[in-house]
């Protein structure tokens, strides 16, 4: 009795036991690797000698990274892959919410389950799957392309001729940015419903019998009311975009595609630390690339963001 | 589509009957776009190659199946890799469920010295990007010869500040304290209040998060991609991806194999998919 009381956990140290194998696994997996990238981003060394031959080179990986033609291109590819695949989903969603919402009670679940599956499914099943959709030669996209340009009206608006989706930089881009916004428009669809099931039917009742036309409406008491979830979804896709990686890497075959046209800033550090050995540099990238969405971050919450009361 | 702001179903004016008809036809395109991918994939993994570079191109099943995934696993081990895959996803999400409702519970029940400047901590990396530890761990990994090991993604995998924000919270809103109290008094012993009182109670918040944690984990390419080197270690993704190449890529094989790599998910999307859509939602924050 007497060992098993001393055996017993006490309560005074049962948190510490309790917390004890996620804290163990957060300082090594968690808290360590942001320090070291930290150390790495301003040293330098010999991956084959080792650690032992790391010296301290202050802001020369900064400087050497910022002076890279390569790196400040791929900062301008992602912000332009995250705005040409953000923005519409936004569009889209908001309408596409509000609709569900106000029409399409009974088939909401539904709706609700198909825009949001490519989200569930593998980035990389589908990336491989629209590679193959967007084949110059065989792939569905041009063929449906080419059945419509024979269409009267969409006709002349479509480009003749099969489009090079995958080979030509001019076209990799807005390949990447419609898979990205093929795969994210239903979450985001998704937190906008969530949102405006908490809008009072009873607001819209009274400004209907006040006259008011669905425009203002929509206008003056859904988007004020969704203004929230714009601010966390709109920050989402900027910290999601921002880092954008599976879909580029994939879909242009693992190197950023031709003329670098798809090589993000998270592809272009995965290729200096796992292609190139320079982990100095990867780790500066990603600092500079994690300040750009912290200011990012902050520039939104202060266009949209509500002020704290 | 303002129009389908429109709430009113007695509205019968001709204008407004033409909107909403419009609205739905460009909401069924929509969903059309969503699901034909899926469809088109699911077809081609039952033609060769042959049949799928035809004009017109298949738009209905074949019988290929069979020829396409042996072919698969003719060039990659692909059983192998699918095996790995359900492996690491199974351990990854025990080691989460266990140690996240362990952690969660102590910072939600216990008062201990540093707490909220602890579990501040754990919050704030939460919100930090993955890539930024990217070449650290997979440097610790090399540090421990966990190289091409499994263990060197679940480990890790298992340190989730998201899980343990999640069951926090969910024991904070659910669980009141004196219950945990009045067990302690009753002569319980803290590990057997935990395992029968408090596990019991977290079912919800246990579904949500292993199921998040498993989809995690079958669709993880970036972890596999950094600390896998041989192709029989390969997780099921990254496999697939080493069978593209820019010459012969084998389509139909590869269709087959991404429609074993979706199927699993679309099964579990379709039996839980309330409780997915709250998880994945909530963990946005994840990222």
């Amino acid at each position: 009795m007497k060992l098993r009381q001393r055996m017993m956990l006490q309560p005074r140290h049962a948190p510490w036991v309790f917390l004890a194998p996620f804290l163990l696994l957060f300082a090594v997996f968690g808290l360590f690797p942001i320090g070291f990238s930290l150390y790495m981003s301003v040293h330098e060394w010999d991956p084959v000698q080792g650690l032992g031959s790391a010296r301290y080179v202050g802001f020369d990986n900064f400087a050497f990274v910022l002076g890279d033609e390569w790196f400040r291109n791929s900062l301008g590819t992602t912000l332009l892959l995250a705005v040409l695949s953000g923005v519409p989903q936004h569009l889209v969603a908001i309408p596409l919410a509000c609709f569900i919402d106000a029409q399409a009670r009974r088939t909401r679940d539904l709706l609700a389950a198909v825009f949001f599956l490519p989200y569930i499914t593998s980035t990389v099943a589908i990336a491989i799957m629209f590679t193959a959709l967007l084949s110059r030669d065989f792939g569905m996209v041009n063929l449906v392309i080419s059945t419509l340009s024979g269409w009267p009206l969409i006709g002349p608006l479509l480009p003749d001729g099969p489009i090079d989706w995958i080979n030509d930089p001019d076209r990799l881009v807005p390949a990447v940015s419609m898979v990205v916004f093929w795969r994210f428009v239903g979450f985001n669809t998704l937190l906008y419903l969530a949102a405006l099931q908490a809008v009072p039917r009873e607001l819209h009742e009274a400004a209907r019998l006040d006259g008011a036309s669905t425009w203002q409406r929509f206008r003056f008491i859904t988007l004020p009311m969704l203004k929230p979830v714009m601010f966390f979804a709109v920050t989402l896709s900027v910290i999601g975009g921002m880092q954008l990686f599976e879909e580029p890497f994939i879909l242009s075959g693992g190197n950023g595609g031709v003329d670098q046209a798809v090589l993000t800033t998270a592809i272009y550090l995965y290729r200096s630390a796992f292609e190139f050995s320079d982990f100095g540099a990867a780790s500066a990238m990603s600092w500079l690339l994690f300040l750009l969405m912290a200011a990012l971050t902050a520039l939104i919450r202060r266009v949209l963001g509500e002020r704290e009361s | 589509m303002t129009r389908s702001v429109d709430e009113r179903p007695m509205d019968t004016g001709a204008g407004a009957v033409m909107g909403r008809a419009g609205a739905w036809a460009l909401v069924a395109v929509g969903g059309l776009m969503m699901l034909a991918p899926f469809y088109l994939m699911f077809v081609y993994a039952t033609h060769d190659r042959a049949e799928i570079f035809q004009l017109p191109p298949p738009l209905w099943f074949g019988d290929r199946l069979i020829d396409n995934l042996s072919l698969l696993a003719s060039r990659i081990p692909f059983w192998t890799n699918l095996g790995w895959s359900l492996y690491v996803a199974v351990i990854n999400t025990a080691l989460t469920l266990l140690f996240c409702s362990m952690g969660g519970y102590a910072f939600a029940m216990f008062d201990f010295p540093g707490k909220r400047w602890l579990f501040r901590l754990v919050l704030a990396v939460m919100l930090v990007p993955p890539f930024l530890g990217m070449i650290s761990t997979f440097l610790i990994v090399d540090a421990l010869g966990w190289l091409d090991e499994p263990r060197a993604l679940y480990v890790p995998g298992a340190a989730s500040a998201f899980g343990i924000f999640l069951m926090r919270q969910f024991i904070v809103a659910s669980i009141p304290p004196a219950l945990i109290e009045a067990a302690r008094l009753d002569g319980c012993g803290e590990w057997r209040i935990f395992v029968s009182i408090v596990l019991p109670l977290l079912g919800p918040a246990l579904g949500t998060l292993g199921l998040v944690t498993f989809v995690a984990s079958w669709n993880n390419f970036m972890g596999p991609l950094v600390v896998m080197r041989s192709v029989e270690r390969y997780t099921l993704p990254l496999a697939l991806r080493a069978t593209q190449s820019p010459v012969d890529t084998e389509w139909g094989a590869l269709m087959a194999g991404s429609a074993v790599a979706v199927i699993p998910l679309m099964v579990l999307f379709a039996f839980f998919s309330r409780r997915l859509v709250a998880g994945l939602t909530a963990g946005a924050v994840r990222g």
